[in-house]
């Protein structure tokens, strides 16, 4: 009982969980609006982007599937350090949370095209000629005919995906960003106690696993009847 | 019948060239208003190559299309007004899955001429009751039969008033006995006199109802006449021997 | 724009950082070696164990892999690091990350081979067991190895996101390929350090992005 005390108090102790339960909630509103802002501008961009492959201009097409390789091949954190160090070198100062939602807004924003790329392609090109050859010009054709069919079978990656890039708002720590972690580790120190560490992995897992969960369940609902 | 007025579909010197395989090798053809013409050929022969290039699915090599008096190839012609007047059935019927038989042919109306919703939804109503699926109209795809779902094919190009109907082998992805009823639906269109150019397998179906039949083979037009004369005494060997090969 | 090269593409700082640079892709380097087969052995085990027959086993392995997919990793490694020895463990920078990354990676792996094996028809099952196989033969010869073909764009684009993971290594100090160039950014006041490793994960990474997406595109249609 010796040991089981001493983890409760090193790891549970009531009054730490008191003093600090404010701290971190104010991270988790902090992770949730990283998190929410990066999933709004991470998708729309990716969507745009893979519209915009679909007109076959090769310059443009070239650039978006360089766009997309680059930020999908490169670690988050060396974006993020990048952006955050070398900006205000050349005269661009972002707050470190814009720094975060950038980033992370770019990195999903990659891996969203290829997704919604891939579920164009998908369509079959009978469903591209059926369309346009009772007069849909091509705009109509990819609104009414195409997305439709295509997004429907993107859900379970995007969802998959978004988890991922969202749980990486945890890099926030490194430079400085309020969110759940940092107000973790902060807190930690000054208590000399790893409690606020075990609240911040609480919060976390919290908050993720119903996302999780959601994924899981989206996964199975979206199967696709085919004709 | 038809005499004296210009043809609703003209094609002269049509050729069409994949990757430096000819496909197509000089194509005249003419199909006048109210007629049902056939095409039949090996497969191999262009027959539905020539089709697809009628509204530009294919982009012809060489030659002239012209559709309604409008040439389908020149550059100040808008290829999404043409596709309006030629209404194109596919061997796959290419439904919409996302959407019910009657917003299948509702779209192009909606979204081609603008109609508003509810008069939107009278004409496609209208349009499934040609093909007698009027009661079928919030099925979606996957519930329907093949022949079913190639009868709403017919509609949704039937709704936008075609000035001509191309058929690319309408009935060969369909099981047998769902066959009768579209090609029951295709004699319908053309008792009510619309133009239409079918490629098909189906022979009985092509001495009944067309007007001419056309041999292709290895991308020219062999010969062509009317079908007792096509079907019972062809003059070119290749045609005879294509007609023999069918009768077994 | 000048400022710009200077800023982010100053080759001579990039040379003069090179060294230490490459020590820390060594450590990278090993660190995937070690970490990649790891978490492929552990995901497997998840796999396996979310099918066993005792109910218990099943809720666990399946719990652990949500439970572990949904923990962001660097909040597991900063866990693991500076937590634990709050409990009388005290493990070095590599130990910490190899334990944080076990979990982490098995958990997605596991995920992935889940989804394989569910993806092979019961009929192969049935094929297999009516020829005298046994479960475990059946799983071996006639339905991993079509799991794992089912699911290989994603088992490549994960093992992608595990050398990716590798650099949150430097957070806990560990001599990787971002730490060395951070740690030369940080002495030379220039990013360009940190774009040459950016640079070698390009280098190491995009050629296998590409892969994933053209196996992507094959499984699609």
């Amino acid at each position: 009982m010796e040991a089981w005390s001493r983890f409760l108090d090193a790891f549970f102790k009531p009054e730490l969980i008191e003093r600090y339960f404010p701290a971190i909630m104010k991270g988790v509103v902090v992770t949730i609006e990283v998190a929410a802002a990066v999933v709004a501008t991470g998708i729309a961009l990716g969507l745009l982007l893979a519209v915009a492959r679909s007109f076959r201009v090769l310059p443009a097409s070239a650039l978006i599937v360089v766009f997309a390789d680059v930020f999908r091949a490169l670690p988050p954190l060396v974006l993020v350090l990048l952006v955050y160090f070398g900006l205000p070198n050349v005269g661009i100062n972002l707050p470190s949370f814009a720094v975060l939602w950038l980033v992370l807004s770019l990195v999903l924003a990659a891996f969203a095209e290829e997704i919604f790329w891939a579920g164009i392609l998908s369509v079959p090109k009978g469903q591209w000629e059926a369309a346009r050859s009772t007069g849909l010009n091509f705009v109509a054709t990819l609104t009414y005919v195409v997305l439709p069919q295509a997004l429907r079978l993107t859900v379970p990656p995007i969802t998959n995906r978004t988890v991922a890039i969202t749980k990486n708002t945890a890099l926030g720590t490194v430079i400085g960003v309020g969110e759940i972690l940092n107000q973790a580790t902060t807190a930690q120190s000054f208590a000399g106690n790893a409690t606020p560490l075990m609240m911040g992995a609480v919060a976390y897992v919290i908050l993720f696993i119903p996302v999780v969960a959601l994924g899981r369940f989206l996964e199975t609902r979206f199967q696709w009847r085919r004709a | 019948m038809t005499a004296g007025q210009p043809p609703i579909l003209e094609i002269r010197g049509l050729r069409k060239s994949f990757n430096h395989v000819e496909v197509l090798r000089g194509i005249d053809l003419a199909v006048f208003p109210q007629q049902l013409v056939f095409i039949i050929g090996p497969s191999g022969s262009g027959k539905s190559t020539l089709l697809r290039c009628c509204n530009r699915l294919e982009e012809p090599t060489a030659g002239t299309i012209r559709v309604d008096g409008v040439d389908v190839m020149a550059r100040s012609t808008d290829i999404n007004v043409v596709r309006r007047r030629i209404g194109m059935v596919f061997q796959s019927f290419n439904l919409y899955p996302h959407m019910t038989a009657l917003g299948n042919v509702m779209l192009a109306l909606r979204k081609v001429l603008r109609r508003p919703r509810a008069e939107a939804q009278k004409l496609a109503l209208a349009a499934l009751d040609r093909v007698g699926l009027s009661a079928k109209a919030r099925s979606f795809p996957a519930e329907l039969s093949g022949g079913q779902q190639q009868r709403v094919a017919i509609a949704r190009a039937l709704a936008l008033e075609p000035k001509v109907m191309l058929f690319d082998e309408p009935t060969s992805a369909l099981d047998p006995e769902l066959v009768g009823s579209v090609l029951n639906v295709m004699r319908g269109l053309k008792r009510g006199g619309m133009t239409m150019l079918v490629v098909s397998h189906e022979m009985r179906f092509a001495r009944d109802a067309a007007d001419r039949v056309i041999f292709m083979d290895h991308g020219v037009i062999v010969e062509e006449g009317p079908p007792e004369q096509m079907f019972s005494r062809p003059c070119e060997t290749r045609t005879r021997a294509f007609i023999a090969e069918l009768a077994r | 724009m000048e400022a710009l090269l200077q800023q982010f593409f100053n080759l001579a700082i990039m040379e003069r950082a090179l060294p230490l640079v490459l020590m820390g892709l060594r450590q990278t380097i090993v660190l995937c070696l070690v970490v990649v087969p790891l978490g492929l052995a552990g995901g497997l085990g998840f796999a396996l164990l979310s099918r066993s027959r005792s109910r218990p086993l099943r809720w666990a392995a399946v719990v652990g892999i949500d439970f572990f997919r949904a923990m962001p990793p660097l909040v597991l490694l900063i866990f693991v690091y500076s937590g634990l020895p709050f409990a009388g463990i005290r493990p070095s920078p590599i130990t910490a990350v190899a334990i944080a990354f076990f979990l982490n990676t098995s958990s997605y792996y596991g995920e992935i081979y889940r989804a394989g094996i569910e993806s092979v028809g019961a009929g192969q099952w049935d094929a297999a067991r009516s020829t005298g196989l046994k479960g475990s033969q059946a799983l071996v010869y006639v339905v991993l190895p079509q799991a794992i073909r089912n699911v290989l764009p994603d088992l490549v684009s994960n093992t992608v996101e595990v050398v990716k993971l590798t650099s949150i290594a430097s957070v806990v100090a560990l001599p990787e390929l971002l730490y060395s160039a951070d740690m030369a950014r940080s002495v030379t006041f220039n990013s360009s350090p940190i774009v040459l490793a950016a640079a070698i994960y390009l280098a190491m990474l995009w050629p296998a992005v590409r892969l994933v997406s053209r196996l992507e595109r094959r499984i699609a249609t």
